[in-house]
């Protein structure tokens, strides 16, 4: 074992690193520091409380948690509710699945099928977001959409989804969008499990299914966790459905992260906003956390 | 060429002393190796002579300088790393002349001048190819002219022939002393394979634990070793440690084990004057110091045959006595006639004493 | 009974996996056929005759032109200074022998994570604002530097930690000053992983939308992904042969990308690479 020995003298390590933390501070910790007590204020972006907010207290977290009127649509605790059926619907359900099937089923199986699939997938997450929201669109559009198009082949009746199923819709297109880092992550677990083990239980006459369950389950399971909770934060924290239901209609899709831009930059209240950015970032934080506490309890078991 | 010294060299890592009070005279122009059991801090030894680590106390002397506080390229040393850390971006032309190269040496120079080295190291055609292109052998012998082509004052090794097949390693060897007999640079040497340091080196420091054990030529360190440590790190089989009770007498001396009793009668006084009677004590024999005999004899030992491995030039015999094993070593190549009960006889001369602590007392 | 289990399982496979490739493609159909098409629709349909007119309109557009410069601009610079700072930084990380870095990095991942781009962008527009950046691309260069920073680090400390040290130690020992160790030794070997943190870097800024679409307003500023949204006609549709093939022309950087990354590298995965 070598190394300890410095080949950076702990000055030059120093400048090297100044950097970093000169931009880190300046984006991360002092935001993070700063919407705690922007909270606290009147802050708007136009108007006499642009120059002279003040501070006024809990007022923006008691409009925020205002529990006559905080489940209506357009509040905050209804733009939760949104954003949980968003998470569990489309991270959970839709990316982890599907990205754990896609995985599973070109597990041992390589070759051209394996290439194209993969490489839509990838495509579908790596294009960027106002050109997938332009496709999906078309693809969902009640009278010209390719979704109702092959509806009608079927026989069945066309549906208008960004207006009868707004958050179906962007819980669809956001497992389409994101189920490529899930599919990546499961395969690149797989990899690392041994045929043999496999191939043991075959011997012993275990089904598909069995072998799944038995043997690979166990194996990836702080995978699926890793996989959980940053696909969740992710998923919580995406804009991307705003290009296309902008919330509505009539607020029906208005996830957490539309709602902050809804009142910070439609509104123009900085104050309100950042009670909204400070409960977001709360819940960033445990997930983080939580993730963080599984990578070192990972970290001591190898 | 240069005289190297450690002068009370201590490097700790944390809580690990990695090298623990070192003093070590090299002498100018010797192949000197630093033996040891892995984590004994052999490597910790030669980076500080590199300047690749800093001690913690003491000082370290390279020619008339004291070098304790200058960085590496102050040092004018080479080293040889065990992965050999030959650039995988640049051709072995470029490898090789980078020591050149950043001390302002002109291309064409570099050129001749390594093309000089390579041709010495048989590894002139391999110039324009990379490192991962070269086999194990070849990435040695590119990784030592890189070491030599700027004539260094001192060469450091650090288990160059640990990556090498068993084949290989013996012709590096050869190789290796040849090429240090040529140039004549003091070169140390580092290695856990005790045949390795005994092949290679005029002197050998026996390393364990960060301090240095024994430091002597290859004959004297086999011969005698100071401690049961060395005695059991040298020599292969090493030597045969039986622990047993010494008997004193008026004028009789025994060595006593469960099962034999040696007559040391002509060494007692030796033996009086620093052991006491009933003391127990370590008896020390070579495998080639061992040799079969009759019931009667005085200095015989009764064993069972556990094992034989004829190597060809020589056979090794395992026998058990009581529950310690005994290796001996039979020149003939033949195996033993009998096997099952055999008398072992002892050479008295040969023998050496170790208190029960490790100490040599008598050899 | 065996055969006919193993015939099912067959089945299943091949039409599970038709269905996925027919979820993750048809989506797309729409984005490869309509900027062919003379006739801007909403339905994916087979142009005919095909045409490069809409093409054509784009580049005509200086608008739209200086809108993917833009967006090339917010690219390259955040990709530049993210790509080096990282570099520096995940070097010293390795390097130094400074207890308690593992805990920073650790903690620089944690923050960069909960101080999100939509959790933050109150601050950060507040932040560009003070410092006068406002509509400036400059600002928004540094805005993604500072939120792409920790993952970068941690990526690029990965192949840094990747490169015996021993390359370095013996440059010292040949006689290199720490300097030429860099640029002969250290320099060539983190090539690659700056290859991957650049490229990262680059896909990122150039398809967001939020940040850029905060902090930049006026049309001359404006990247390619708030740009889009202006192709509208006086009634207010939006003109769909210019927005299509718009679109098809914004991500074919990202394509090109892809397919470099996946001849030359693979496409693998460091950390969390994308978010
Ligand atoms: N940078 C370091 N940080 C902490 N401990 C170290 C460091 N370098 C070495 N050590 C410790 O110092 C001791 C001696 O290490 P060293 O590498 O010198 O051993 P060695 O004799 O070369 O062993 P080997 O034969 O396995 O190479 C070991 O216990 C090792 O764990
Ligand atoms: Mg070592």
């Amino acid at each position: 074992m070598t190394g300890g020995a410095p080949i950076l003298s702990r000055r030059t390590g120093f400048f090297f690193l100044l950097p970093s933390l000169g931009f880190v501070s300046l984006f991360i910790l002092f935001p993070f520091v700063w919407v705690f007590y922007l909270s606290f204020t009147n802050q708007t972006l136009t108007g006499v409380t642009a120059i002279q907010s003040r501070l006024v207290g809990l007022a923006n977290y008691h409009r925020l948690l205002d529990f006559e009127t905080w489940m209506t649509s357009g509040q905050f605790g209804n733009a939760l509710r949104i954003s949980a059926q968003f998470v569990v619907g489309s991270a959970l359900i839709g990316q982890a699945l599907l990205g754990l099937a896609i995985a599973w089923a070109f597990y041992r199986w390589r070759g051209a099928f394996r290439e194209i699939v993969y490489t839509l997938v990838i495509l579908a997450w790596i294009i960027p977001d106002v050109v997938v929201a332009f496709t999906w669109m078309a693809f969902l559009d009640r009278d010209r959409g390719t979704l109702n198009a092959i509806l009608q082949l079927l026989r069945l009746a066309p549906v208008d989804w960004l207006i009868q199923q707004p958050v179906l819709s962007i819980i669809i297109f956001n497992t389409w969008r994101g189920t490529a880092f899930s599919m990546l992550l499961f395969s690149s677990a797989l990899a690392t499990i041994p045929p043999s083990y496999l191939e043991s239980a075959e011997v012993a006459g275990a089904s598909g299914w069995q072998k799944f369950r038995d043997i690979i389950l166990p194996l990836i399971r702080s995978h699926i966790l890793t996989d959980i909770i940053l696909i969740t934060l992710w998923t919580f924290n995406t804009f991307t459905p705003f290009l296309i239901t902008g919330g509505g209609p009539a607020f029906k899709s208005e996830l957490v992260s539309i709602y902050t831009f809804r009142i910070a930059f439609q509104f123009f209240e900085f104050g309100r906003g950042g009670a909204i950015a400070v409960a977001m970032m709360l819940i960033n934080l445990v997930l983080a956390l939580t993730y963080l506490t599984i990578l070192r309890r990972q970290g001591v078991r190898t | 060429m240069a005289r190297i010294m450690l002068e009370n060299v201590t490097r700790r890592f944390g809580l690990v002393i990695a090298v623990d009070n070192v003093s070590l005279p090299i002498i100018d122009g010797e192949f000197f190796a630093l033996l040891g059991p892995s984590g004994c801090g052999k490597t910790t030894t030669l980076r500080l002579i590199a300047g690749l680590e800093v001690p913690t106390a003491g000082r370290v002397h390279i020619g008339d300088r004291d070098v304790t506080g200058l960085p590496p390229r102050e040092r004018d040393v080479a080293m040889v790393f065990q992965d050999y850390a030959l650039y995988p971006h640049m051709t072995i032309l470029d490898n090789v002349g980078y020591p050149l190269k950043v001390r302002g040496v002109g291309r064409r120079e570099i050129r001749e001048r390594v093309g000089e080295v390579a041709g010495f190291l048989q590894i002139a055609e391999l110039l324009e190819r990379r490192p991962a292109q070269l086999s194990g052998g070849q990435q040695q012998r590119a990784a030592v002219a890189r070491a030599v082509v700027h004539k260094p004052q001192v060469f450091l090794f650090d288990e160059p022939l640990s990556n090498l097949d068993a084949k290989l390693r013996l012709e590096a060897r050869g190789f290796l002393k040849h090429l240090q007999h040529e140039l004549g640079i003091t070169t140390v040497y580092v290695t856990h394979d005790q045949a390795e340091a005994l092949a290679l080196a005029d002197r050998i420091a026996i390393m364990n634990q960060g301090r240095i054990i024994q430091v002597g030529t290859p004959l004297e360190v086999y011969r005698r070793p100071q401690t049961t440590f060395v005695a059991g790190f040298i020599g292969n089989p090493p030597m045969n440690l039986v622990p047993c009770r010494l008997e004193v007498g008026v004028d009789t001396a025994h060595l006593v084990g469960t099962t034999f009793r040696l007559d040391l009668t002509s060494l007692r006084d030796r033996l009086a004057l620093t052991l006491r009677d009933g003391e127990e004590v370590i008896l020390g024999v070579r495998p080639e110091h061992l040799t079969f005999c009759g019931q009667g004899d005085s200095f015989a030992i009764p064993a069972e045959t556990y094992a034989i491995q004829p190597l060809g030039a020589e056979c090794v015999v395992i026998l058990l006595v009581d529950s310690t094993t005994l290796s001996v070593r039979l020149f003939t190549g033949e195996p033993p006639q009998q096997t099952g009960r055999v008398w072992v006889g002892v050479n008295p001369e040969r023998i050496l004493v170790y208190r029960k602590s490790g100490e040599l007392v008598l050899g | 009974m065996r055969l006919v289990r193993l015939v099912l399982a067959r089945v299943a496979f091949y039409l599970f996996v038709t269905l996925v490739a027919a979820f993750f493609a048809l989506p797309m159909l729409w984005l490869v056929l309509t900027p062919f098409n003379p006739r801007g629709t909403l339905a994916a349909e087979i142009p005919s005759p095909a045409t490069m007119a809409n093409f054509r309109l784009v580049f005509a557009n200086a608008f739209a032109m200086r809108a993917l410069l833009n967006s090339a601009i917010l690219g390259i610079g955040a990709m530049l200074i993210t790509t080096l700072v990282a570099t520096l930084a995940a070097y010293a990380l390795s390097r130094t022998d400074v207890p308690g870095l593992d805990f920073l990095i650790y903690a620089l991942i944690l923050f960069s994570s909960v101080v999100t781009g939509t959790a933050a962008m109150v601050p950060i527009f507040l932040l560009i604002f003070y410092l006068g950046l406002i509509d400036t691309l400059l600002g928004v260069i540094l805005v993604f530097t500072g939120g792409l920073l920790p993952t970068a680090i941690f990526i690029m400390r990965d192949f840094v930690e990747g490169i015996p040290r021993s390359y370095e130690e013996s440059a010292l020992v040949s006689g290199a000053t720490p300097r030429q160790m860099f640029q002969d030794v250290v320099a060539p070997l983190v090539q690659p992983g700056m290859m991957v943190v650049a490229i990262w870097a680059f896909v990122h800024v150039w398809g967001a939308f939020l940040i850029p679409f905060i902090l930049l307003r006026s049309p001359t500023s404006m990247p390619a992904s708030v740009a889009i949204y202006s192709f509208y006609t006086e009634a207010g549709t939006p003109i769909i042969t210019l927005t299509s093939s718009y679109a098809l022309l914004f991500a074919l950087p990202v394509l090109v990308l892809y397919l470099l990354v996946n001849w030359r590298y693979g496409f693998r995965f460091f950390g969390g690479i994308k978010r």
